[in-house]
């Protein structure tokens, strides 16, 4: 893909060490958005620029990278995303999660629980949790340094008196370290309790709104919810049928053109390490 | 005078010094061993700095104790403006005591990330004595053992806590070793 392929110096160096610091800083405030100044990036929003960006700063030589794009590592995006890292940080890529040192995602958190050692790096488009309810900036810089919250609040309250639940299905808000209202990325609502005192650093990284933020390991990371309306993440009511899983998030996939369908797990390498193992054991 | 080099290999060498500074500071209080080394003046400690090359530059003020052949050596290969107070300093190298964390930039309540990170050089650092330290990045309980700080110390780190989001942050260095106390780990004495 030469749109990722064209420029080979993709981040200079001040623009490494300019997101380098802003990632310390995102560390040590766990769920806080630290903008950073760097200049256009050579490629379209859209591509995940955010995360690029952050994965290019962190990569050396001896890592390992996995790409995944709503939790496959074979569509067009995760493979040219992984080529480039291959070409410009010479890096052995895998599309194995367990193989993996280093995890670009955008839209899924892998099945296979991550571990100390990894690092999972999201790719965000919007890092405003609050830009649907208030599109000011200068207020959303307000609230979060108040922790004032109600907005978000009022807003779940309002769903559950209408909808008898939360009708938020992605991006759902996150509370992070006790502090910070936090955007998940658009994350299914299903992958959300995985983020939640996860053993591997998770940094987020938004290319058009130039943010980064990050949730170190073992933080409590809780999924906005009321007493009487716990937070329940959803899953369709049914098995991979190709592996067989009743954890996994599906995807819903057309298999012939008379409308069949099937559901599958989103999460191509959990999938097929699943299948194999049950073929060995037959 | 004559310079000391920087980084034999600057790209892949701050690459390896931030990720021992970002595994560092997000597991607080494991000893980081720094693998690609500047040679630095006397009294540099090489960890404090290698971590000044892989974060300073033109952009950010640095304040250091460490006497002329130290800013020396700092301006030429890190690029960074020296400052004299240590308020106006993005990044303080320390090496003959601590300048008080009340005095640090802070950063504001919507800007907490406008703050200061203070490399201080020790005597020494042990993982798995000492301390209890809990917080972000801290399973259970993280335990360091530190020689060389000032008596008052766990008092102005606690004072430093109290204004979270607000705070400096600290990176630790003995020689090739560091180690990181982001404002959010909270410190206990051994009983
Ligand atoms: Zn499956």
């Amino acid at each position: 893909m030469t749109a990722l392929g064209y420029n080979f110096g993709y981040l200079d160096e001040n623009t490494k060490r300019m997101i380098r610091r802003a990632l310390l800083k995102a560390v040590a405030i766990p769920g806080h958005q630290v903008p950073f100044g760097a200049r256009e990036m050579p490629l379209p929003y859209g591509w995940g620029t955010g995360g690029i960006a952050v994965t290019a700063s962190v990569i050396g030589a001896s890592d390992r990278l996995k790409v995944i794009d709503q939790g496959a590592d074979d569509t067009t995006n995760a493979v040219s995303i992984r080529r480039f890292f291959a070409r410009v940080a010479g890096v052995e890529t895998t599309e194995r999660t367990t193989d993996a040192t280093i995890i670009q995602t955008r839209h899924r958190i892998p099945e296979t629980p991550l571990r100390e050692g990894q690092i999972l790096v999201y790719q965000v488009p919007m890092p405003e949790p609050l830009f649907r309810l208030e599109p000011r900036v200068a207020e959303t810089k307000r609230m979060h340094a108040l922790a004032d919250y109600g907005l978000m609040h009022v807003k779940l309250y309002e769903d559950i008196a209408r909808h008898g639940h939360v009708a938020i299905s992605y991006n759902y808000p996150v509370l992070v370290g006790g502090r910070y209202l936090m955007s998940p990325s658009p994350i299914p609502a299903f992958d959300n309790p995985k983020m939640d005192r996860m053993p591997a650093l998770q940094l987020f990284g938004a290319g058009r709104e130039k943010r980064i933020y990050a949730v170190p390991p073992y933080t409590a990371v809780r999924s906005l919810d009321f007493e009487d309306h716990p937070f329940q993440p959803v899953r369709a009511d049914a098995p991979c049928a190709l592996c067989g899983s009743r954890e996994s998030y599906l995807d819903e996939v057309v298999v012939d053109d008379r409308g069949g369908r099937m559901f599958v797990c989103s999460d191509t390498d959990y999938c097929s390490t699943r299948q194999s193992h049950q073929e060995a054991a037959e | 005078m004559t310079l000391t080099p920087g980084f034999a290999d600057p790209v892949p060498d701050a690459q390896s010094c931030f990720r021992a500074l970002l595994e560092a500071m997000a597991r607080p209080g494991r000893v980081q061993r720094i693998k690609a080394l500047p040679e630095a003046p006397v009294p540099l400690a090489p960890a404090a700095a290698a971590a000044l090359l892989t974060l300073a530059d033109a952009e950010t003020p640095v304040w250091t104790d460490g006497g002329p052949a130290a800013e020396a050596w700092l301006r030429f290969h890190a690029g960074c403006p020296l400052v004299a107070g240590p308020g106006d300093a993005a990044f303080l190298l320390a090496v003959g005591g601590m300048p008080a964390l009340a005095s640090l930039e802070a950063g504001t309540e919507e800007e907490p990330h406008r703050s200061a990170t203070l490399i201080l050089q020790v005597a020494a650092l042990e993982q798995g004595e000492g301390w209890h330290l809990s917080g972000p990045g801290i399973e259970h309980v993280h335990r360091l053992r530190v020689e060389g700080l000032p008596p008052g110390f766990l008092a102005e780190w606690s004072a430093n806590a109290a204004r979270f989001p607000r705070g400096a942050d600290l990176l630790l260095c003995a020689g090739t070793r560091l180690a990181a106390l982001p404002r959010t780990t909270r410190i206990e004495e051994a009983g």
